[in-house]
């Protein structure tokens, strides 16, 4: 006689789904876990900043603030000369990678699609594919091949080498902003007789300008950071930043390696952040 | 007859427009493409070319034809009566490199999906804000990041000061130069290409199958492994490429945190190049790299393939 849902308290099965229905997507130690993330992410790079900081030369004891060790970094002739190289560098890398990011970014959205374009992809993002030891070495014994045949040395190589890599980098960014633009400005100024140049440099690059700020970027930001390319192939006096503190650590911890290294993230962070609003106008 | 002129006008300025589209195209990709082709390409084809040659007694090359740097790999000429020898040297260095890299994929995953979850159930404007702080780490540098980690799990890092003075552990926990340190640094390295792909399959999720899962009594787990995990699959399989990749290849975290004696399939090429002098060897152990690398892609994308067909 007794139905087992009348039986129920009427109000309970209500009540138990919407209970259910409001943590629908909850899931327990989710949370935890993806501060735990951040925490990971985050801890060691602020220990690294905080002991910058610190008067003492101990990195393991806080005594109290200070900017010694950054006074004492820019001092340092020889991480003088490594920032000036790394940014030489970063500087060739950019403008270079930019304008053939641009180029081919125009090329594989602004025409029609056609046979090969997915070579053209594979070719574009293989340095993405590689691990990068691979690369280095590969580039390492080609530039010692030219360098063989031709006599010619210098800090040619090493831009070169960091606008191939940086290319795949500005090119994501570009492409992107190419493929979200319509064609309407563009066709518009060609109906009212604009010839191609005038409606490349009056409506096409006026639109793609975040696109390419935004590559030019991520392009400097990666050239700046890269270590095992340019450890490989970096001849005498080419040190770069980033090589320069690779051989102070080795030598042994002091309070400048982690000023210089604040220094360079910081300039990191700063570009990134920079591109994150930049972006964040482009959806706009 | 005076209709056909006009068209086969159309017709040639069509065919002229097209050739013009062609040549535009081509000068435009020539820069990018000349760049990568000579930089990034064709040195690979120098390495082949490489891995068969002799060492040069002061690095570099000689131009005698040898296989020994394959044969290298797996043995060892004998020094009384050069037969071969089975040398477990370098497959080791590998075999290690590829359980590292596996052990890290694993852990990133145990990480990152439950964080890519979170990230993708938030509201929108917050999802930003977690999207940022995820992206961000990738952009610094690498090494630097590296080092930090290097700061806070030494024998006096802050770490083993925290736990020694919540009385823990009464002496400091040796993490750095372990294959324990290489793993963790290998995880917070790449934790981020684990949680963006997660988190992009996670977010177009429809929930109203999550709560088909529940009204069907389902519990939570079962939920989550029989309609959340299948539905984010394609994410979780690039996020765990991502990861594993660039984790075997790795040069910085074993050379940092594993301190040049744990050695990593990275350090161990680097080093024919510098030290060792063996060119062809260090060539013939980047291509093996690759090999590896190329056979998880294709089995990935075989994998793709028979899934779309079963699915199509």
């Amino acid at each position: 006689m007794a139905d087992p849902t009348t039986a129920m308290p009427a109000s309970t099965q209500p009540r138990q789904r919407r209970r259910l229905v409001r943590d629908l997507k909850a899931m327990p130690g989710f949370t935890a876990t993806a501060w735990l993330c951040i925490v990971t992410l985050y801890l060691p790079i602020l220990v690294l900043i905080a002991f910058s900081f610190n008067e003492n030369r101990s990195v393991v004891l806080w005594t109290g603030f200070s900017l010694d060790w950054y006074a004492k970094a820019l001092e340092n002739d020889g991480i003088r000369n490594a920032a000036w190289v790394s940014v030489k560098i970063a500087l060739f890398a950019t403008v270079i990678s930019t304008i053939a990011a641009t180029m081919a970014a125009l090329a594989t959205t602004r025409t029609k699609a056609f046979a090969g374009q997915g070579l053209v992809y594979g070719i574009i993002n293989q340095p993405l594919m590689i691990p990068e030891i691979v690369t280095a070495i590969a580039t390492l014994s080609l530039f010692a091949l030219v360098k063989k045949v031709t006599g010619l040395t210098g800090i040619g190589y090493l831009m070169l080498a960091h606008a191939a890599f940086c290319i795949p980098f500005a090119y994501m960014p570009i492409r992107a902003r190419l493929e979200t633009m319509t064609l309407t400005l563009e066709q518009a100024a060609a109906d009212l007789y604009a010839p191609p140049l005038k409606v490349f440099t009056l409506v096409t690059l006026p639109l793609l300008g975040p696109g390419i700020v935004a590559g030019a970027m991520l392009a400097f930001v990666v050239s700046l950071d890269d270590v095992i390319i340019t450890l490989m192939i970096a001849g005498p006096g080419e040190t770069t930043l980033p090589i320069y503190i690779l051989g102070a650590i080795r030598r042994g911890i002091t309070p400048e390696i982690n000023a210089v290294s604040t220094i360079l993230v910081a300039v990191s962070v700063l570009l990134v952040m920079l591109l994150f609003l930049v972006q964040r106008r482009m959806q706009r | 007859m005076s209709g056909r002129e006009p068209q086969t006008a159309l017709a040639a300025a069509i065919e002229q427009n097209r050739r013009n589209e062609r040549v535009t195209r081509a000068w435009l990709l020539a820069p990018a493409l000349t760049i990568i082709l000579a930089i990034s390409i064709l040195p690979l084809g120098i390495t082949v070319v490489y891995s068969f040659l002799t060492p040069g007694t002061y690095g570099g090359v000689t131009w005698e034809f040898s296989t020994d740097s394959y044969v290298q790999f797996l043995f060892q000429r004998d020094i009384f009566d050069d037969s071969l020898v089975f040398n477990s040297a370098y497959v080791s260095i590998f075999l290690r490199s590829i359980g590292l890299a596996l052990g890290a994929t694993l852990g990133a995953l145990i990480l990152g999906f439950p964080t890519a979850y979170f990230i993708a159930t938030k509201p929108r404007e917050q999802r930003n804000i977690w999207l940022f702080l995820i992206t961000l780490p990738f952009w610094t540098n690498l090494l630097i990041r590296t080092y930090a980690m290097l700061l806070i799990i030494r024998d006096e890092g802050i770490i083993n000061i925290m736990l020694m003075k919540a009385g823990i552990i009464s002496s400091p926990l040796t993490i750095l130069y372990t294959d324990t340190a290489v793993f963790i640094g290998l995880i917070y390295s790449f934790l981020p290409f684990m949680v963006l792909p997660i988190y992009a399959s996670l977010e177009k999720l429809d929930f109203s199958l999550v709560e088909a899962g529940y009204d069907l009594y389902a519990n939570r787990l079962k939920v989550l492994f029989h309609v959340i995990v299948p539905l984010a699959k394609p994410g979780i399989v690039a996020g765990c490429i991502l990861v594993f990749i660039p984790g075997l290849g790795a040069y910085i975290t074993p050379e940092l945190l594993g301190g040049g004696k744990k050695l990593m399939i990275g350090n161990m090429i680097a080093m024919q190049f510098g030290a060792s002098r063996n060119w062809p060897f260090g060539s013939a152990a980047a291509l093996i790299l690759m090999a590896l690398v190329i056979l998880v892609l294709l089995a990935n994308a075989l994998a793709a393939r028979r899934g779309a067909s079963n699915n199509g």
